[in-house]
């Protein structure tokens, strides 16, 4: 068969050089900021929780208010296997945190996506202060309302404690962003990632030429999900404390703002938004929490409506420009 | 037994009266415009607000505070729809929801500067206070008369939105828009009207409210998810939905919080899932 001439960059395996940034500037900040990297690595594992929801946000055009669900199990599962069940060692933990939120990301998919708009809205929110209330009632799993205690984790590969200062827990985080974000680049340039887009831009007429919505929508979800609940058990396991507020609908809201303000469907949205947003909050909120909360307001009226594509978005719309106008 | 199943149905029809009137006209401009607008629940909290400030630091009565605070908020409300909302007509439902996401952060900021984050309460006046006789047994007096408010609230909906040339124009409208402006109905106009209408019963809701469901500067995002349910349950735009919706919610939460407090809410969300999945547009789907 003939190839077509066009080739749509986003399906290129090619690595641009401005992908390599924020990779740098996470090493980077591993040595400039030693004091910090217990809060960088809650940016690293934001960011790998909005980069799971750009997947079906920006990609599939699923809008849900209820990721934290995905999130929260994935961290409650990671926690009580270490703390009921004594299997505290990281990395299988991980797996398996998130192989359950996959599990449960499928289930609830699959019920739930056959609704759309205000209706998938709610439903999602529904299910996750469900889950929630779940959580705050049965206390001996979970510890209800004081959060889970008794999370320890084994050494790192047999090799790394988890140390104080969080050296080992800020690249154990960096790492497996990295992959994480290695897989769902090639899942977003493949063809499946393409059918994606097509259903965010037009559903119905995805479904017209034959492609199965409804599956390749549940199986975004899925994935999300798994990602989801690799960001919540990292959270548990570096931390080693689960807070009931990991299923909290504010969770879910904070997610999409982050997520927002970076820019959707382009992946990297997440890696500007978190880290923006996180340090904002750490330096506001120490402030006082109002001015925080009047920010993050004024902040997301404007981007809305003056840069509705995210801080990436503003920057390719200049750079584009700045590009046209260079003879 | 029965007192107790009676004070649990009296309170739960309190509450759920206090969700149809603030969440009614969430329903309306959803049906309306398709705008899904989370700020509705800041409309009805600076209702509360401005009213418990127009009573105890202007000495307004309660029976011309509470309407001037409605009043208030209306006029709050025609500025937002003006300056913000009407910029996202049309656009997709997450940039509606992120503006309004965005102005309820504002708002809860804004009154915890002005009110301070504890909780308020309305000064209800002496006659309000303490319980009425109704033959068979007695009620406390401010819900007995908030539901006399709602009830009346209720029948002037009804009669608005049946029996006048208004009620027909925002009824032709959420049926079908382009068809209702090729008959000459000013859609803009019209919506901000209702608009302003829905947000000032949302402050009626919220200042009469006080008592049942607390005033902190959290309520906003507290009861947001309450109201949602109303609307999406109900089915948007249905006046008879919504109040069917926020009687099972009422009913059904105040019922589930006496019986089996540790669960807290997880009765209603349970409820809300299983009727949406049942009706996925609610029970009066257009």
């Amino acid at each position: 068969m003939e190839q077509p001439a066009y080739r749509n960059p986003l399906r290129t395996g090619a690595v641009r050089p401005t992908e390599l940034l924020p990779w740098l500037a996470a090493a980077l900040g591993f040595f400039l900021f030693p004091d910090y990297l217990q809060l960088g690595s809650q940016i690293l594992i934001m960011v790998l929780f909005a980069m799971s929801l750009d997947l079906i946000l920006g990609y599939a055009g699923i809008v849900s208010l209820g990721h934290a669900a995905l999130f929260g199990t994935g961290a409650y599962t990671a926690g009580i296997l270490s703390a009921h069940l004594g299997w505290s060692e990281p990395l299988s933990g991980l797996v398996i945190a998130g192989l359950v939120a996959g599990v449960v990301g499928f289930v609830c998919g699959a019920v739930i996506l056959y609704t759309r708009g205000l209706t998938l809205l709610m439903l999602t929110l529904a299910v996750t202060i469900l889950l929630q209330e779940l959580a705050n009632e049965q206390e001996h799993w979970t510890g209800g309302d004081d959060g889970l205690q008794g999370v320890v984790m084994e050494p790192l590969l047999g090799l790394f404690e988890f140390d104080l200062y969080g050296q080992t827990a800020y690249l154990y985080a960096l790492a497996v962003l990295f992959v994480v974000f290695v897989a769902a680049r090639t899942i977003v340039g493949s063809s499946f990632g393409q059918s994606l887009r097509g259903i965010r831009e037009n559903e119905r007429r995805m479904h017209a030429i034959g492609c199965p919505v409804y599956r390749q929508m549940l199986r975004a979800y899925t994935i999300a999900a798994v990602m989801a609940g690799i960001a919540g058990a990292l959270l548990a396991q570096t931390t080693e404390f689960v807070a009931l507020d990991v299923l909290s609908f504010e969770r879910s809201g904070d997610v999409m703002i982050m997520l927002i303000l970076g820019g959707t469907g382009r992946l990297y949205g997440a890696f500007i938004g978190a880290p923006v947003y996180m340090i904002l909050q750490d330096q506001l909120a120490r402030l006082s929490p109002e001015y925080w909360l009047f920010g993050i307001g004024a902040l997301l009226v404007a981007t809305i409506l003056y840069a509705p594509e995210g801080m990436l978005g503003l920057a390719e719309r200049y750079g584009v420009r700045a590009r046209r106008e260079a003879p | 037994m029965i007192n107790s199943f009676i004070s649990i149905a009296f309170d739960g029809l309190a509450f759920a009266m206090i969700l149809f009137i603030i969440s009614v006209g969430l329903s309306v401009t959803m049906g309306l415009m398709g705008f899904v607008n989370l700020a509705h629940g800041m409309f009805a909290m600076l209702g509360g607000y401005i009213a418990v400030s127009l009573i105890r630091e202007w000495g307004a009565p309660f029976l011309l505070g509470a309407p001037l605070a409605c009043v208030a908020v209306a006029l709050i409300s025609i500025v937002l729809e003006r300056t913000l909302y009407r910029r996202l007509y049309g656009a997709d439902e997450l940039q509606q929801v992120l503006l309004t996401i965005g102005l309820v952060f504002m708002g809860i900021a804004v009154c915890t500067f002005i009110w301070g984050p504890l909780n308020v309460q309305l000064d209800v006046p002496p006659y309000l206070k303490g319980q009425v006789d109704l033959g068979f047994r007695r009620f406390p007096t401010y819900r007995t008369f908030i539901m006399l408010i709602s009830f009346a609230v209720v029948i002037g909906l009804w009669y608005g939105f049946e029996r006048t040339l208004l009620g027909a124009k925002v009824r032709a409208a959420v049926d079908n828009q382009r068809m209702a402006e090729t008959v000459g109905i000013n859609i803009r106009r019209l919506f901000t009207l209702t608009f302003a209408l829905g947000s000032a019963l949302a402050a009626l809701g919220g200042a009469l409210g006080t008592e049942i469901l607390g005033l902190t500067p959290t309520y906003a995002l507290e009861y947001l998810v309450y109201f949602l349910i109303v609307v999406a349950v109900g089915g948007l735009g249905s006046l008879r939905g919504a109040f069917l919706a926020a009687l099972i919610l009422g009913v059904v939460d105040t019922a589930g919080k006496y019986y089996l407090p540790a669960f807290g809410a997880f009765f209603i969300f349970a409820v809300t899932i299983v009727l949406l999945l049942w009706r996925p547009q609610g029970f009066y789907a257009r």
